[in-house]
């Protein structure tokens, strides 16, 4: 019987019903998509922090900050100190944390003229192809860290060593295309060379004003066979703690069993002390402060949507609370009826908590799959990428149907207790 | 043996006094009719002996049992158990069948028995149609799926306030027809109404006029 009633109330009042499931639908499919874009979007992030590149830079221990970073003074650059020996690159991938590199690229530049006009020259690995002695094979190199450049023309390749990649701004500014020639002249060594456009790229950077070499070449003008001056590499790190703080400042500082804890996790310090091991010659630097601002950019984004999912939430409850009071309202004749019949307090609850929760579940399930096609709309516009639709959020949707459902049915549920039968059922 | 004893019930809303010191008993399967003018205080008697409100002095003795005493909660389980109500306006829950009406009855009271309901529906004339819906069937069709409902659990008591009020009498004579079944089976049957012709059925007649009894009429003198 009880089933029967609850099944005519939900038949026989298909439209109001509709409303509310549309409500809890609309609620719940702007909490599912948050939630969800919400627990991918760190994974996310991480793979955009990836595709930003390298998050350590090896430098060579003499290495002054300017030059490291400008490449200003070309004579500066004379002491053998201040490179690192190419054969060393290897070892990046023989640390502890091996796996956990990425990718790396070695850089070398050079200023050469074009036409009598300096030129920043830089010679890298594109894709290169690396048999690490361990037995591992690895393909790395700067292409897979400039995942976010626009490259026109056929793909870079190392071997290539006639052709090159001219950023966007110099290549206005010299009248090139893909395929024109051009000569560069070494002022130092005096060496000529005469390369190809292979492709011109985009970075949004200075590089757009650079032209990018295999590493050979770079080499040759720079007169440093075997010396690169800098290497990126890309890391997957485990996020600092208070732990990797200290180590970062001092790893002496740390108790023996700290410091294990800290040298086995994947810690940006700790890799770079890692590396610092293998190669002695070199000083390895997190960037750190890049790390960081996407983490609080990450943390604040959260809580944003946190804070929306509540509010959607919230919105949801008051709209369906005001839908089903309303339906108590209008069907108080009948509810009262019911007590006069001699049903208690508690079966008309039971009755009206069923009703609702079965057209909450209805709403929940449509608004849950909803939801997850708002996510992957969400992770095609921000991140280019389809968002995972994650269990975890599945049960975590239930109890928000269930919160938010129960949650508005409490005035009507107030008002219904507060039903007298002769309120309604008067035979004056 | 009394099936109700009212004893000095007063109802007052505020300075208004519905009932003023009311004193009347009902012996077991008699029949009662209550007349009286509009608001002297008819529904307010018949609300406070069917257990939806409580008087505010005296006492109600309900099967040897002070209803006055009673919550809320335990006066709906005597309503349940002991009464059978008729209104003037046939309550009936708008999107359940006559029968599902009439089962709705059972399965509050204790369990649904569909071969009984349909019984009681047949009893009222109505087996053909219990699988309509109220608003299908006409007003003295829809009273009488009232007075099959009011009777299926076999209450000791029915309360009948203005059944016919909105009855045409064909209809009229067929529902207090099946009043005269009830009453002959021992029920006990308490009916407002405006009527002469309806009070008359009834053994006795009390009028009502503010809140006071004004006459006790014995109809089988
Ligand atoms: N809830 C209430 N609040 C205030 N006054 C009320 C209330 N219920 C009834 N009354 C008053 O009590 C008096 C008796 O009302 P009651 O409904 O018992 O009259 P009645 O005899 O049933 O009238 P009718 O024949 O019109 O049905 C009326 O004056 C009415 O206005
Ligand atoms: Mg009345």
């Amino acid at each position: 019987m009880f089933g029967k009633m609850l099944l005519r109330v939900l038949t026989r009042q298909k439209k109001k019903s509709l409303l509310i499931v549309l409500t809890v639908a609309l609620g719940v499919s702007l909490a599912t998509s948050m939630l969800n874009v919400m627990f991918d979007v760190g994974d996310k992030v991480n793979q955009e922090l990836k595709a930003y590149g390298a998050n350590l830079n090896i430098v060579p221990k003499g290495a002054s900050f300017v030059s490291d970073m400008y490449q200003i003074d070309d004579n500066n650059q004379a002491t053998p100190s201040q490179f690192i020996q190419e054969d060393e690159l290897v070892k990046i991938k023989m640390i502890f944390w091996a796996y956990n590199i990425v990718d790396f690229a070695p850089y070398l530049s050079v200023t050469a003229n074009i036409d009598d006009k300096p030129v920043k020259i830089v010679g890298t690995w594109f894709d290169k192809h690396l048999i690490i002695p361990t037995g591992d094979e690895i393909d790395t190199g700067m292409l897979a860290m400039k995942s976010w450049w626009q490259i026109d023309g056929s793909k870079m390749v190392d071997d290539n060593l006639h052709g090159a990649m001219m950023g966007e701004t110099l290549a206005k500014k010299l009248n090139l295309k893909i395929g024109d020639e051009f000569t560069i002249v070494a002022p130092k060594t005096q060496q000529i060379i005469t390369l190809t456009v292979n492709n011109i790229f985009h970075s949004g950077g200075i590089e757009d004003s650079e032209i990018y070499v295999s590493l050979p070449i770079a080499q040759k003008l720079a007169d440093k066979v075997g010396l690169v001056e800098r290497i990126e590499v890309s890391a997957l790190t485990t996020p600092e703690n208070e732990l990797a703080r200290r180590a970062a400042q001092d790893p002496n500082s740390l108790s023996r069993n700290e410091w294990d804890v800290w040298y086995c996790t994947a810690y940006i310090s700790s890799i770079a002390y890692q590396l610092e091991e293998v190669m002695p010659s070199v000083r390895v630097k997190a960037i750190m402060q890049v790390a960081e601002s996407e983490g609080a950019i990450l943390q604040k984004t959260q809580l944003l949507m946190i804070l929306l999912t509540i509010l959607s939430l919230v919105c949801s409850a008051l709209a369906i609370s005001n839908l089903v009071t309303a339906n108590v309202i209008e069907r108080s004749a009948e509810i009262g009826l019911l007590k006069a019949l001699g049903a208690s307090n508690s079966a008309v609850a039971m009755l009206i908590i069923c009703e609702i929760l079965i057209i909450g579940f209805i709403g929940g399930v449509i608004g849950y799959f909803i939801g997850v096609g708002f996510a992957q709309i969400i992770g095609y516009t921000v991140f280019g990428s389809t968002i995972e639709p994650k269990i975890l959020i599945i049960p975590l949707v239930g109890l928000m149907v269930l919160f938010i459902t129960l949650l508005g049915s409490v005035p009507a549920l107030r008002m219904m207790i507060f039903l007298k039968p002769i309120d309604v059922l008067h035979g004056r | 043996m009394n099936i109700l004893e009212v004893n000095n019930v007063s109802k007052n809303y505020g300075s208004l006094y519905a009932l003023a010191d009311i004193n009347m008993t009902v012996g077991d399967g008699k029949w009662l009719s209550i007349m009286g003018p509009s608001g002297s205080g008819k529904s307010t008697l018949m609300n406070i002996i069917g257990c939806m409100d409580k008087p505010t002095s005296g006492s109600v003795i309900l099967d040897g049992q002070d209803i006055t005493q009673l919550s809320l909660t335990d006066l709906t389980v005597i309503r349940r158990d002991k009464i059978g109500l008729i209104f003037q306006q046939f309550h009936l829950v708008p999107y359940l069948t006559a029968l599902e009406n009439v089962m709705l009855a059972q399965y509050y009271h204790s369990m649904v028995d569909e071969k009984e309901a349909l019984n009681a529906l047949e009893r009222v004339g109505l087996h053909a149609r219990a699988k309509h819906l109220p608003r299908q069937l006409s007003g003295g069709e829809q009273q009488r799926v009232c007075i099959a409902r009011a009777l299926i659990n076999y209450p000791k008591l029915i309360l009948a306030d203005e059944p016919t009020g909105n009855l045409d009498e064909a209809n009229e004579s067929l529902v207090m027809n099946l009043l005269h079944q009830l009453h002959q089976e021992g029920s006990s049957i308490i009916v407002v109404t405006h009527s002469p012709e309806v009070a008359k059925h009834a053994e006795t007649t009390v009028v009502l006029e503010h809140g006071k009894i004004a006459q006790i009429i014995d109809n089988l003198k």
